[in-house]
């Protein structure tokens, strides 16, 4: 296959940045999108280029950190996956693919296609844990949970935290991780002591790391690698609701 | 009080703010759309037309207890406040969202649900413009050539015997269904509503909702445009 790439390059964070184009003429269809990328340094590093910094760890679509848009997809044109696990028999010979990095202020440009997204990292931190004693391992069966309310923790659970939602929100909005992180453990019963103050404290972080709101589009669930649900987000919703009219944000984390 | 301003502060609380409101305003077109049809009633040439009588009823509800025009006003105080707010919190939700991507993608690709959720922001700007000149229209008088206090069908019918204040009615109220389509499909995400039962009725409540309000409101200027109200 003959591929004309087009591809964000940024020195760094402060770097203004540009597309530089790629002209791929031996790309094979069982090539993987990642595989493609390496092929392209390849090229670059032998002809004493910098090499095109992006992203990846598993290269197969469990860590959640080789985000790209390719051709304005989150992701890639392929439903449920993510960029490592997008072949090149997803293209037509002759195609030209636009690839840029995730593009929301609170997910800066470090490098080409690489952003910084430790913003999640601290939306989890204002709320997506349970404190409990640790110890030993209870027993598995030692508190009962109903297996519809496993299966929607379980489903929130699936998300790797890798941004699709955000980037192809039109209003960069972080809503669905936020709801997902949030509903993994609202389903289940180590996760209702803090059920409130969990969705304040997330929600309010959520909106200090500069994230758009969620105005339903549902684009994020289009995106989402994972196919989360945007009925999460109206869980998410109505423990935030419940916490602030009940005035259960007074006191707790992330309140006013 | 201190509970409704902790909650509006975050983005979910403006989004409630916007749900609660919308619902507001939802039920007063509602409520209007079910009171311009009275201009269908027939009317025996005596006594003023069924239209009239309704908006005279309006101005007259409730009164010896609450004085006349009081039920009115309390609305009319009520569904400005409604407005207010929705337009508020719309424009603190799209100033933060704006500011949320500063640099967009060079290509893109629209992944969204709908062309209604695409054009909510600039929908409302048109329907909010319309509602300016529709009271300048209807109800004040100034923007209308033959206005006469009180005569509403008359009013009615010579208003629209014009086709381009009846094509910009029509115009306005479609943007207007457009804009309710998306909104009460959200109302439940917004408010929390999540129940199996309920999400598999949104999409076709809100189509059918939208879609009565739109043949409802266009009926009337078509009608006149027909020549069937006269």
């Amino acid at each position: 296959m003959k591929l004309t790439l087009h591809v964000w390059r940024q020195s760094g964070p402060r770097d203004e940045g540009r597309f530089e184009t790629h002209r791929m003429d031996d790309v094979s269809p069982s090539m993987s999108f990642l595989d493609l990328l390496d092929m392209v340094n390849e090229t670059i590093t032998l002809e004493g280029g910098e090499p095109i910094a992006f992203e990846h760890d598993c290269r197969e679509g469990i860590c959640g950190s080789c985000g790209m848009m390719v051709n304005g997809v989150a992701h890639g044109p392929d439903d449920l996956i993510t960029a490592c696990q997008l072949h090149m028999r997803s293209f037509e010979d002759g195609d030209e693919i636009w690839i840029e990095p995730w593009r929301a202020d609170a997910f800066p440009v470090m490098k080409d296609l690489v952003v910084d997204r430790s913003a999640f990292d601290r939306i989890v931190e204002a709320g997506g844990y349970i404190s409990v004693r640790t110890g030993s391992a209870p027993d598995a069966h030692a508190v009962p949970v109903p297996k519809p309310d496993a299966d929607r923790a379980f489903d929130a659970a699936a998300c790797i935290g890798c941004g699709a939602c955000v980037a192809a929100c039109p209003n960069a909005s972080a809503m669905l991780f936020t709801a997902a992180k949030a509903a993994h453990l609202s389903y289940l019963p180590q996760g209702q002591t803090e059920r409130l103050e969990r969705a304040m404290g997330m929600v309010a972080t959520h909106d200090e790391e500069g994230f758009g709101n969620c105005t339903n589009h549902g684009a994020c669930q289009v995106a989402c690698p994972k196919g989360i649900s945007v009925d999460y987000i109206a869980r998410l919703n109505r423990d935030l609701m419940k916490a602030t009219l009940t005035g259960v944000g007074m006191e707790g984390s992330g309140g006013d | 009080m201190r509970r409704v301003i902790t909650l509006y502060r975050s983005s979910v609380g403006k989004k409630v703010a916007m749900a609660v409101s919308g619902l507001i305003l939802f039920g007063f077109v509602v409520g209007h759309m079910l009171g311009n049809l009275k201009a269908f009633e027939s009317h025996d040439g005596v006594g003023p037309h069924p239209l009239d009588a309704y908006a005279e009823f309006l101005r007259e509800v409730g009164y010896p207890l609450i004085p006349e025009y009081g039920l009115l006003w309390g609305f009319r105080i009520v569904l400005l406040a409604a407005v207010g707010i929705h337009i508020v919190a719309a424009v603190q939700l799209w100033r933060q969202s704006r500011s949320a991507r500063g640099k967009g993608y060079r290509k893109e690709t629209s992944q969204v649900f709908s062309y209604a959720s695409r054009t909510m922001r600039w929908g409302g700007v048109i329907v909010a413009a319309f509602v300016v000149y529709h009271l300048l229209h209807f109800t004040t008088g100034h923007a209308h050539p033959e206005f006469e206090y009180g005569n509403v069908y008359d009013n009615l019918v010579i208003g629209f015997q014009n086709p381009l204040v009846a094509g910009f009615y029509l115009v306005a109220v479609g943007a207007l269904c457009l804009h309710l389509y998306h909104g009460l499909w959200s109302i439940f995400s917004t408010l929390g509503v999540q129940n199996p039962r309920v999400d598999r009725i949104r999409r076709p409540l809100a189509a059918v909702l939208s879609i009565g309000l739109f043949v409802g409101y266009a009926v009337v200027p078509l009608a006149v445009l027909a020549g069937i109200l006269t």
